[in-house]
């Protein structure tokens, strides 16, 4: 029996390197050992997307992507179908959880380094994966056409208004009609179900094949191969699997999946944060809701939108909003070539890299606060100065990066 | 990284123990998956029984097909004293003259296969590839049978039946129409889709 | 006492100044009991009986509702489905149609199966129908707290009779000098509503009424709720038991390395 499966395993071998693959990808890619809690963000953020891809499917099974048949047959899923209501809920709980692990996944490389050279196209790969998640939710988020499905698209498809000459013609194209409708509905039910996941998956596959070529980075940002045994073997890392695998990760999933439960079968609806008040109601076209809000993971990026408030240049503030905003999803990716700092890890970084990371954490947080809730002229106020911090965060790490003085990064990794 | 023996027979209990509860887990997760496919409330409401009246039906007369229990055409039949006479005198074309095959409920094992001698409840799709076939009543010549007595003939792929829904020998269809579920619930309304005494 | 007793609604703060404003008076808080099956019943009768001819419950079945509800088949054929060729399975629909609609009452009646949740809370709800008045400035003589110059006329008139809008001096009801509202005859900013006692039932049994009907749309916005809750219990027991061996095994690797 054992025989027969090794010759089989043989036989695939010669002619596809699954045993290889396996190796150098699981059981002989080594991993710094020294990985803490900040680590599990990439593993559990693979685990939402198995999630939103299966329940997604299975959604699709039901779904009716028309104008008029949209709305009730989210809730054909929700009553008719046997548990259609839970494949429904961990869909719509899997794409907040889905920022949730990602905005941590993030903080974690801005926090160690991990952008730094040899890292900047696993870092951008990652900033691709950001924005093609982006689009995966916006265009997600029309599907149940409920009212706030309707405006909430209605104000970012306007938004390509705002691109001079062009504008008004673009937002047309986009919607494919003079206004929101069925025909817009179906191109986005098309793009997230089918364009979108398909690039989201090989973006994900370029990001991890990425990654195994240079290798992790770990919270003290040192380079573990300087230090190798007789064998080659990086001495401070051991093999992902089954080490770092069993060893954190499973667990780390079950917590995950804890806290995840919690939210999809007792908070399904976030207060209203999760699934909109708004949206329990069909897409109106003479009906805007009271407050028109993003989902929460939108709201820092539609409070810089809303930020600018002055014409510029002969431009007016509408199309300033939409370069601030755009301007703020772009420059991460330059994130690797503003950082000069001789050291990766926040541990050994100077004081200055400190307070702007924590302002602009704080930043990011107030600005997430402000999309969710009216403008007044004082919170404007407040979401320009929070915009200043983001945009400073970055444009300035040139600078405080290059004249903060940094402490001794030790020779082998400490164990946390 | 050494192993000692004791820590070995540990973890193999323990790898075990996930095996077992990470199996339990993800049969549990299959779960809403799989039972997802299962005939949604709707399609239930659209399978539930159906009453129908029978009294305006003319002997000879067909009604239907009705899109009724779960989705189904339904034919219902109202059989003249002529075509009852008739109906048992071809039983050697017959494939199944004696309704040996489970295709309808033993109240409607019999020579006409219904509760009523007249009235009869098919589900009007041919047993072969399920098209519905034709109500060819009258007693004349046909281009598919020169000795037609009257009954269904299917255009898809020319099978057979008498007005008792039976199939001829010799054609595509292996067995006679279905009989669905049925009973009188008064002298002229037929419950389509339910035994009698059950709710 | 008895005049107490008819004293139903209290408390509207005040924003009532110039044409088209919003009033905003504080929700009476309610808490949904899914396990009430009576008061469930007694809801979904009354909303058979008074709510249906306008407002569908269009995404849900009556067959759902009857079990989820403990309301046997027959029963629920026989006393709450009125169109003798609606069936068991059938969604919750009425033939009231949309441009009619319009026309009586300037807008269609929308839509209840997902009111509750479209509100966030069944509190709105339940304070909405507590809070009709009468008002003979308004085209069908009521008018409402809550949702200032509603276009809905008031359905539960005949249970409750028809509530006035008086100004009190004090919030506590006694012996406190009443005065009929005016334009700007609003005392300290609180407003009462008193029915005139011509309806058919007590202020308490109205009440009663109200919340059951109240408990009865708050699981229809949500027929999976209990279901729901009673599954994530188990899986989350489940991931709490599955954590053990699972940290377990895990340090029996870390502990190699650490």
């Amino acid at each position: 029996m054992m025989t027969a499966l090794r010759n089989l395993m043989e036989w695939i071998d010669a002619r596809l390197p699954v045993t290889e693959t396996y190796e150098k990808h699981m059981s002989k890619y080594y991993a710094p050992k020294n990985l803490n809690i900040w680590y599990l963000f990439g593993v559990l953020s693979f685990v939402v997307l198995v999630n939103q891809l299966l329940t997604g499917i299975w959604l699709t099974m039901s779904y009716v992507p028309t104008g008029e048949s949209a709305f009730a047959s989210v809730e054909y899923i929700m009553r008719d179908v046997d548990y259609g209501w839970l494949l429904r809920y961990m869909h719509s709980t899997g794409a907040s959880a889905f920022f949730v692990v990602v905005y941590l996944h993030m903080f974690r490389g801005l926090m160690y380094g991990s952008y730094q050279k040899p890292r900047e196209l696993i870092w951008i790969l990652g900033m691709l994966i950001y924005v093609a998640l982006m689009a995966e939710g916006f265009f997600g988020y029309l599907l149940p056409w409920g009212n706030m499905s309707f405006w909430g698209a209605q104000v970012i498809v306007s938004l390509a208004g705002a691109i001079p000459f062009v504008g008004e013609d673009l937002a047309i194209w986009v919607r494919g009609d003079f206004n929101m409708s069925g025909v817009t509905l179906n191109r986005f039910f098309a793009l997230h179900v089918v364009l979108v996941p398909l690039v989201l998956l090989v973006l994900v596959v370029l990001h991890i094949l990425a990654l195994h070529e240079v290798g992790s980075n770990n919270p003290d940002g040192i380079d573990v191969k300087k230090h190798l045994d007789e064998e080659g073997r990086p001495l401070d890392s051991v093999p992902f699997h089954p080490y770092h695998t069993i060893g954190h990760d499973l667990s780390a999933i079950v917590v995950f999946l804890f806290i995840f439960c919690s939210v999809l079968f007792f908070f399904p609806d976030g207060g209203g944060y999760l699934i909109e008040h708004p949206n329990y109601e069909p897409a109106d076209p003479l009906k805007t809701p009271e407050l028109i809000a993003p989902v929460w993971y939108y709201t820092p990026f539609y409070s810089m939108l809303r930020a600018a408030t002055f014409p510029l240049f002969g431009l007016d503030a509408k199309f300033w909003g939409l370069v601030v905003m755009a301007g703020a999803i772009a420059i991460p990716f330059v994130l690797p070539w503003l950082d000069k700092s001789p050291v990766r890890s926040m541990r050994y970084k100077g004081t200055p890299s400190k307070v702007f990371l924590g302002l602009f954490i704080i930043a990011f947080f107030i600005l997430g606060y402000l999309g969710t809730v009216h403008p007044t002229p004082f919170k404007t106020l407040i979401a320009q100065i929070c915009t200043g911090v983001y945009f400073g965060y970055f444009l300035l790490m040139p600078w405080y990066t290059s004249v903060e003085i940094t402490k001794p990064v030790p020779d082998r990794v400490t164990m946390g | 990284m050494s192993k000692d023996g004791a820590n070995t027979s540990r973890r193999k209990f323990l790898i075990g123990a996930n095996i077992v509860v990470g199996s339990a887990g993800v049969v549990g997760l299959a779960v809403p998956f799989l039972s997802s496919w299962n005939p949604s409330a709707r399609a239930l409401a659209a399978g539930a029984p159906i009453k129908v009246d029978v009294s305006k039906l003319e002997a000879g007369e067909i009604l239907g097909p009705i899109p009724a229990w779960r989705d189904k055409p339904i034919f219902v039949i109202k059989r003249s004293e002529e075509m009852l006479k008739k109906l048992n005198s071809q039983n050697a074309r017959l494939a199944d003259p004696n309704s040996e095959r489970q295709q309808q409920p033993e109240y409607a094992k019999n020579d006409t296969r219904s509760i009523k001698r007249d009235v009869i409840v098919l589900v009007g799709l041919c047993t072969h590839l399920s098209c519905s076939p034709k109500f060819r009543p009258a007693v004349q010549p046909e281009t598919f049978d020169p000795e037609w007595l009257g009954g269904f003939y299917c255009p898809c792929h020319g099978s057979k039946f008498d007005l008792a829904g039976r199939v001829y020998a010799g054609v595509p269809a292996p067995s006679n129409m279905e009989v669905p579920p049925h009973f009188f619930e008064s002298d002229s309304v037929v419950v389509i889709g339910e035994d009698e005494g059950k709710v | 006492m008895r005049e107490l007793s008819a004293v139903l609604l209290v408390f509207a703060s005040l924003t009532v100044l110039g044409a088209g404003s919003v009033t905003t008076i504080p929700l009476q808080h309610m808490n949904p009991d899914f396990d009430n099956k009576a008061s469930l019943q007694r809801g979904a009768r009354t909303y058979m009986n008074y709510c249906l001819g306008c407002h569908s419950l269009q995404y849900q079945r009556y067959e759902r509702t009857a079990k989820d509800l403990s309301i046997p088949k027959e029963l629920m054929l026989e006393h709450l489905i009125f169109d003798p060729d609606t069936r068991i399975g059938s969604l919750i629909e009425n033939s009231m149609s949309e441009s009619s609609a319009k026309e009586w009452f300037g807008a269609a009646p929308p839509d209840l199966t997902l009111y509750t949740s479209l509100k966030g809370t069944p509190d709105y709800l339940y304070t909405y129908l507590k809070s009709f008045y009468h008002d003979p400035s308004r085209p069908l003589g009521v008018n409402n707290l809550l949702y200032e110059n509603v276009g809905m006329p008031h359905a539960l008139l005949d249970l409750q009779g028809l509530p006035r809008k008086v100004c009190k001096t004090k919030l506590e009801a006694d012996g406190s000098t009443q005065q009929p509202c005016n334009e700007d005859g609003v005392v300290d900013g609180r407003y009462m509503l008193e029915v005139d006692g011509k309806g058919k039932l007590s202020p308490v049994e109205y009440d009663q009424l109200v919340y059951d009907l109240t408990n009865f749309l708050y699981y229809v916005a949500e027929p999976t709720r209990d279901e729901r809750e009673k599954l994530g219990f188990w899986v989350l027991l489940f991931l709490a038991f599955f954590f053990v061996p699972a940290y377990l095994l895990g340090r029996e690797y870390t502990k190699e390395f650490h």
